[in-house]
């Protein structure tokens, strides 16, 4: 791909294997050699682990499954018997749900990353909309796997959340009511949703797994980014990935274990709702309904608009307007480090997200709902006109000649037999 | 495409005209796209309401036991019907709001026209002011409205709240304060006999 293959089988079978599939070349190629650039800090260890999550969330939802019964009567009941009854029951369900939750933690870390670094700039657009497309993916995922719980919580944001494409029929009358009529299998949120729901749930992780690939070979082509966005531009910019990234990634692998660990043995329902212990109850809403935390901001941006369409279009234009960066950035510096203006618009752009996760979790009036507007105003702003305004007027700071420069300073970064 | 046997063989030239070739490759690439399609429907078609769901039986509900300013709740097709029993009152209250103070204008009464105006007398039961049937869904979101128990809070205009994102409701069950564009619509029913009404 980006590289020369180095690859020499050193024995018959290697040989043998090399010439027919060469999987043993592909992984030398590609997470053996792959050079690296050598001044990439510990946000480049979140790609491993969101790796790792994806591993933990499959493994354990297999599992899970073989205990789960997906009938309306059955559903809650088997899941408070995977947490009595069924050996480690109790483990496996909190690690899955404990687990959804760090997945989007590290998911939100990889995504600020790449936009603070500028990854999504060319040549990465791909790789960046592939990112975007998995996030997507996990929403939905995370969506439905919290519903099949069939808890109040569950069973209420299926209710709201399939009704948003009611909205539809203001546009064309009788298309939103037939599409979440369609949605459901039935006139109400029941036994049909249910069992779509678990199949849905149980398909999506292998096309994330699918899309993961793409989005690592997308990242292949052109290799990683890195802190000061400067291309590599010789061998002594980069590091081969084993073993100086594989051990990284491991160690940072083992620290997120860490946190994981401390929620799942500590608070394993810390991040989640109380509501969602109580059996759904189709005739009694609970008073006030909340999705998991890592939807929040999004819950907050479809709250602070008045109208049920355009609240809609807010919530998914929140994701979607992410695809379309690559063109909206203008900037040619890919570091928002060497940014000077855009830097602060940045950084209050990550404070408006975390305003709005927390406004997502409190009752949309009064200053609440004020402040949910400003945010989701801005938020938007920052896409539709900070970015390709600010790109334009900035005169950015001199960027490093070099990535070898930037971690050794400019005499060492020439070493020419002892003249400087 | 040519063929050194076409001077002898004629069946063979005939074969190798490009536009029978460009019909034939056209002709198969429509036909495999539609037969693609038609295998889809099903695929598609599956996930809709089936005719068990589709037949679910009316229900019939006895209003004798509802004293005046009560209010039940009964479930119909998965969904939660209030039935009120409104006092003078209310009724009063909801006779009295002008068409062009309401959010929809429309009754949303599957027992009249489409076009019928969201008067209090389209929306409550045909000769029986006092009763207000329909079906208990808040049309932002599909939540379930407060204001069935007695304790509820019922909003600025005596109906129903939406617990949800604070849509309020009056006491003919139409949409005052969004963001529900829509009044809660009112299913099919008739009174069976004066104390009963049949849904569905």
């Amino acid at each position: 791909m980006a590289h020369e293959s180095t690859y020499t089988p050193s024995t018959g079978i290697g040989r043998w294997i090399d010439t027919r599939l060469p999987v043993p070349r592909l992984m030398h190629d590609q997470f053996g050699v792959f050079p690296m650039p050598r001044n990439v800090n510990y946000l480049w260890t979140f790609g491993a682990i969101l790796s790792f999550m994806l591993a933990v969330q499959i493994v354990t939802g297999i599992v899970l499954a073989m205990h789960y019964q997906p009938t309306v009567d059955g559903a809650f009941d088997s899941v408070e018997k995977i947490m009595r009854d069924v050996n480690w029951g109790w483990l496996l369900r909190y690690a899955h749900a404990v687990g959804a939750s760090m997945f989007f933690f590290a998911a939100f870390i990889h995504t600020f990353r790449g936009l603070y670094y500028g990854s999504y700039k060319a040549p990465r657009e791909i790789l960046w909309m592939l990112g975007v497309l998995i996030l997507f993916l996990m929403i939905a995922t995370a969506f439905m796997g919290y519903s099949l719980v069939w808890g109040q919580m569950s069973f209420w944001a299926v209710t709201v959340i399939t009704n948003l494409f009611s909205s539809l029929d203001s546009l064309v009358p009788g298309l939103g009511t037939t599409l979440v009529q369609w949605i459901w299998g039935g006139f109400s949120v029941g036994e049909p949703t249910l069992n779509r729901l678990l199949a849905l749930h149980y398909l999506f992780p292998f096309v994330i797994v699918g899309v993961v690939i793409l989005h690592i070979w997308a990242l292949h082509i052109p290799g990683s980014n890195n802190p000061t966005g400067v291309d590599v531009k010789t061998k002594s910019d980069t590091l081969p990935f084993h073993p100086y990234f594989t051990i990284k990634d491991g160690f940072a692998i083992v620290l997120f274990c860490l946190l994981f660990g401390v929620f799942l043995f500590y608070a394993p329902n810390y991040l989640g709702h109380s509501d969602n212990y109580i059996p759904a109850n189709p005739l009694q809403t609970p008073p006030h309904i909340v999705p998991e935390w890592y939807f929040l901001p999004f819950y907050a941006i479809l709250r602070a608009i008045p109208d049920k369409l355009f609240g809609v279009i807010g919530l998914m234009g929140a994701i979607v307007v992410l695809f379309f960066i690559p063109w909206l950035d203008t900037s040619r510096i890919r570091s928002v480090s060497y940014r000077p203006i855009f830097k602060w618009f940045f950084w209050l752009f990550v404070i408006c997200c975390l305003v709005l996760g927390y406004l997502g979790s409190q009752a949309p009036d009064g200053w609440y709902l004020f402040w949910g507007r400003v945010c989701t105003i801005y938020y938007f702003a920052f896409f539709l006109i900070i970015m390709p305004v600010v790109g334009l007027i900035e005169r950015p700071k001199r960027l490093p000649g070099s990535i070898t420069e930037s971690v050794l300073g400019k005499k060492t970064a020439a070493p020419s037999g002892g003249t400087a | 495409m040519a063929n050194s046997d076409s001077s002898t063989d004629p069946s063979i030239s005939y074969d190798d005209d490009p536009s029978r070739r460009d019909v034939i490759l056209i002709g198969a690439a429509a036909f495999a796209a539609i037969g693609g399609a038609a295998v889809l429907w099903p695929l598609l078609d599956q996930m809709n309401p089936d005719a068990s769901t589709l037949s679910l039986a009316s229900i019939d509900v006895d209003l004798a036991p509802v004293e005046e300013g009560q209010a039940i709740t009964v479930m119909w097709r998965g969904k939660p019907i209030f039935i009120r029993h409104r006092t003078a009152q209310e009724i009063k209250d909801a006779e009295e709001v002008k068409l062009d103070q309401l959010i929809d204008p429309l009754a949303r009464n599957a027992n009249l026209a489409d076009t019928a105006p969201a008067t209090d007398a389209n929306r409550a039961a045909p000769d029986k002011e006092p009763w207000l049937v329909m079906i208990g869904i808040c049309t932002h979101l599909g939540c379930i409205p407060k204001g069935q128990a007695i304790a509820d809070y019922k909003g600025e205009f005596g109906g129903w709240f939406c617990p949800c994102h604070g849509s309020q409701y009056d006491t003919a069950g139409r949409v005052r304060i969004g963001p529900a564009p829509e009044n809660m619509y009112i299913p099919p029913y008739a009174f069976s006999s004066d104390t009963k009404i049949k849904i569905g």
